[in-house]
């Protein structure tokens, strides 16, 4: 089985992503018999009924309170294919686990409560998928139940989210009223709600494409470290696009000197030639100098090598960034100092609104297109062009404390 | 052309990807192998790393309570694999008698715990690599691929860095360690398939004999048999495409209360 699609699940807290998960597991026999003991007993012990986010939140304290603190990954299987499930938290305060989460998604299920409709969190994380790449979405409306399935309802929610994704330019896939609590459209078709003929939230899944990277042809190798072996130097690294072959040419960046590659290396077996996702390793002809950070290209033309960069990027991080602060920036391996020199425009990562972009800091979760001016030239491409080198992320402290695309 | 990597090719270069960043990250990195089929596939996959090398101090936690097929495996292949192999023991509370009659969770902790922690401070060791996983356990789920213990060994759960796409948190203060899990998004199912295409040789506990085999291994005293006739890498790939039971079911630790993997893990367990 070659076929496996990961997906998050977002939106505000309470709304029923451990629940539409538990759902998900229980009604695809995804669970093991002694879980659902397992979670029999505990709910019994905690004096609750039986409550599928059980399964998920495994943290005594996320048990206690009935909330998802950090993102957990499960994995089930469809008749179709397998699943990696990403329950993400939908409390603000843990929006940086959200996005540990949702970065690591092919898709995203947003999830809505039909009584409550779009909440600040359900935009912010609409928004911050949008940021992080994801094009598409599935939308669920839950606890249609609530709402005595109610068509109008179902439909003002729609509309309204609809319209907020439409803004932020992503794409909505379906939108599917369901009640992950009993099941009704989940996997099975709800008997309750007879006006809706769409998918049911399975369907709906296993109709979503794995996205293929469209990233361009151009040879991108990231030199990850440099490795002794015996009297050879190995040098490491993925390839992030394209492919390669024993005895061709390739630009080393920033440097731009030329080398050739006399050997590429795999253990275990002969290989002429590697390409996007291998880990491999590469000796060159002497006598460059290489060393972790720096990038082959087999076209120097096809790709940015410089020291400003345009980007959105997601602040998350209770430290505000004040404009002129020194952190260093990291583009696949490469990680250079650098300052945000410019902020374009800032925008409330849930409302949309523009914030005063002469403010001179960007506050935790906020979202800013800004120019970030580096100390050393770095190579990389817009994100639209190539995902690997065209994102980044922002480290103070060690820390991750921001991450984007480049534009 | 760009191929399309298959599926259990696509998680090894993953995880190749993420031995070798922590091990640019930090040299003075050692390995946890327990001799089970995680850690063993993990070792597997480091040697690709490398070259057939493992260029890092191999640690094996030693309870004293390990099958004999444990060290007789470990011994055969630390050789014929060129490991430095350092055996761990927390000598002292062996000497005053923990064990697990005094109570499970003293002994994982004392035995377990303790004794790396007493390595760990006498070789300023900066980073262990761990075979964990993800589907393992609850408490595993919550994991990050690079995450942060702190002098007193202890998981901040709640508090956990971001980690993006391929950028993990890889520097760690003077006082902090970094735990590196490059199996995090296997499950159980992946590693025997990968065990089965790769032909990596596997403790024969797993393999049923008169009924019965281990599904996970740890310490003789604490772990039970289950019910299976599957007696080859073959079989027991197939058990797993119809089993409903769980994977550690048989582990003593996970059961004597609902939160004890989670209170272990917080002080430092693995």
């Amino acid at each position: 089985m070659t076929n496996i699609l990961s997906f998050v699940i977002v939106g505000h807290v309470d709304h029923g992503k451990s629940t539409l998960v538990g759902r998900l597991l229980y009604d695809t026999d995804s669970l093991s018999s002694d879980k659902i003991e397992e979670m029999r007993k505990r709910s019994t012990e905690l004096g609750h009924d039986i409550e599928f986010a059980y399964l998920l939140d495994h943290l005594e304290e996320e048990r206690v309170q009935g909330i998802t603190i950090d993102t957990t990954q499960v994995f089930f299987k469809s008749k179709k294919r397998r699943y990696v499930i990403i329950d993400a938290p939908g409390h603000v305060e843990f929006v940086k686990n959200m996005v540990t989460g949702a970065s690591q998604a092919n898709t995203a299920i947003l999830i809505i409560d039909a009584a409550q409709g779009v909440q600040e969190q359900t935009r912010r994380h609409a928004y911050i998928l949008s940021l992080l790449g994801l094009r598409g979405v599935t939308v669920v409306i839950n606890k249609m139940d609530l709402v005595g399935f109610d068509k109008c309802q179902f439909e003002s929610i729609e509309k309204d989210i609809t319209d907020f994704l439409n803004r932020i330019d992503v794409h909505v896939n379906v939108c599917i009223p369901i009640a992950a609590k009993t099941g009704d459209n989940v996997v099975s078709r709800s008997n309750e709600m007879n006006w809706y003929k769409g998918p049911t939230t399975m369907e709906a899944l296993d109709a979503v494409e794995i996205d293929i990277r469209r990233d361009s042809a151009t040879f991108i190798f990231p030199v990850q470290d440099v490795f002794k072996l015996d009297d050879e130097r190995v040098i490491l690294g993925t390839i992030e696009s394209g492919s390669i072959r024993e005895n061709e040419y390739v630009s080393v960046l920033p440097t731009l000197q030329k080398t050739k590659i006399n050997k590429l290396k795999v253990f275990g077996r002969e290989i002429a030639e590697a390409s996007a996702g291998e880990s491999i390793g590469v000796i060159t002809q002497a006598p460059v100098f290489l060393d972790r950070g720096m990038v082959l290209v087999n076209d120097e033309n096809d790709v940015v090598c410089s020291d400003t960069i345009q980007a959105h990027l997601f602040w998350m991080h209770p430290k505000s960034y004040a404009l002129g602060d020194k952190v260093d920036i990291r583009i696949a391996t490469q990680e250079v100092r650098c300052v945000i020199e410019m902020v374009v425009k800032k925008i409330n990562s849930s409302t949309l609104e523009l914030i005063n972009a002469a403010e001179a800091e960007i506050k935790n979760l906020e979202v800013a297109q800004v120019k970030i001016k580096t100390k050393k030239a770095v190579m990389y491409k817009r994100f639209q062009d190539n995902q690997g080198v065209g994102r980044f992320v922002l480290v103070r402290d060690g820390s991750i404390c921001a991450g984007g695309i480049i534009i | 052309m760009t191929k399309t990597l298959d599926h259990l090719s696509r998680l090894e270069n993953q995880s190749i990807f993420i031995i070798r960043e922590a091990y640019s990250q930090f040299r003075n990195i050692a390995m946890l192998w327990s001799i089970g089929k995680d850690s063993t596939t993990l070792m597997w996959l480091v040697r690709k790393a490398f070259f057939g090398k493992v260029p890092f101090a191999v640690l094996h936690i030693d309870t004293g309570y390990k099958f004999k097929e444990i060290y007789d495996f470990r011994d055969t292949y630390a050789q014929q694999w060129g490991i430095n192999l350092m055996v761990v023991k927390n000598d002292e509370a062996i000497a005053q008698g923990v064990c697990p009659k005094t109570g499970k969770f003293e002994c994982c902790n004392q035995l377990k715990t303790e004794a790396l922690k007493q390595t760990m401070d006498k070789y300023k060791f900066k980073a262990l690599y761990l075979g964990i996983r993800r589907d393992e356990h609850g408490i595993r789920a919550k994991e990050r691929v690079f995450s942060t213990r702190d002098e007193d060994f202890e998981w901040d759960y709640k508090n956990q860095s971001p980690e993006l796409w391929d950028q993990y948190k890889t520097k760690a203060t003077h006082e902090e360690h970094i735990r590196v899990h490059p199996l995090l998004g296997w499950t159980e199912l992946d590693i025997w398939q990968y065990i089965l295409r790769e032909n990596i040789p596997i403790v024969s506990l797993y393999f049923a004999k008169q009924g019965r085999r281990y599904r996970s291994i740890g310490c003789e005293t604490c772990c039970s048999p289950v019910a299976s006739q599957a007696d080859t890498v073959e079989k027991i790939v197939e058990e797993l495409q119809t089993s409903t039971i769980s994977e550690r079911s048989g582990r003593a630790q996970d059961k004597e209360s609902a939160y004890i993997m989670q209170k272990l893990r917080s002080l430092g367990y693995m």
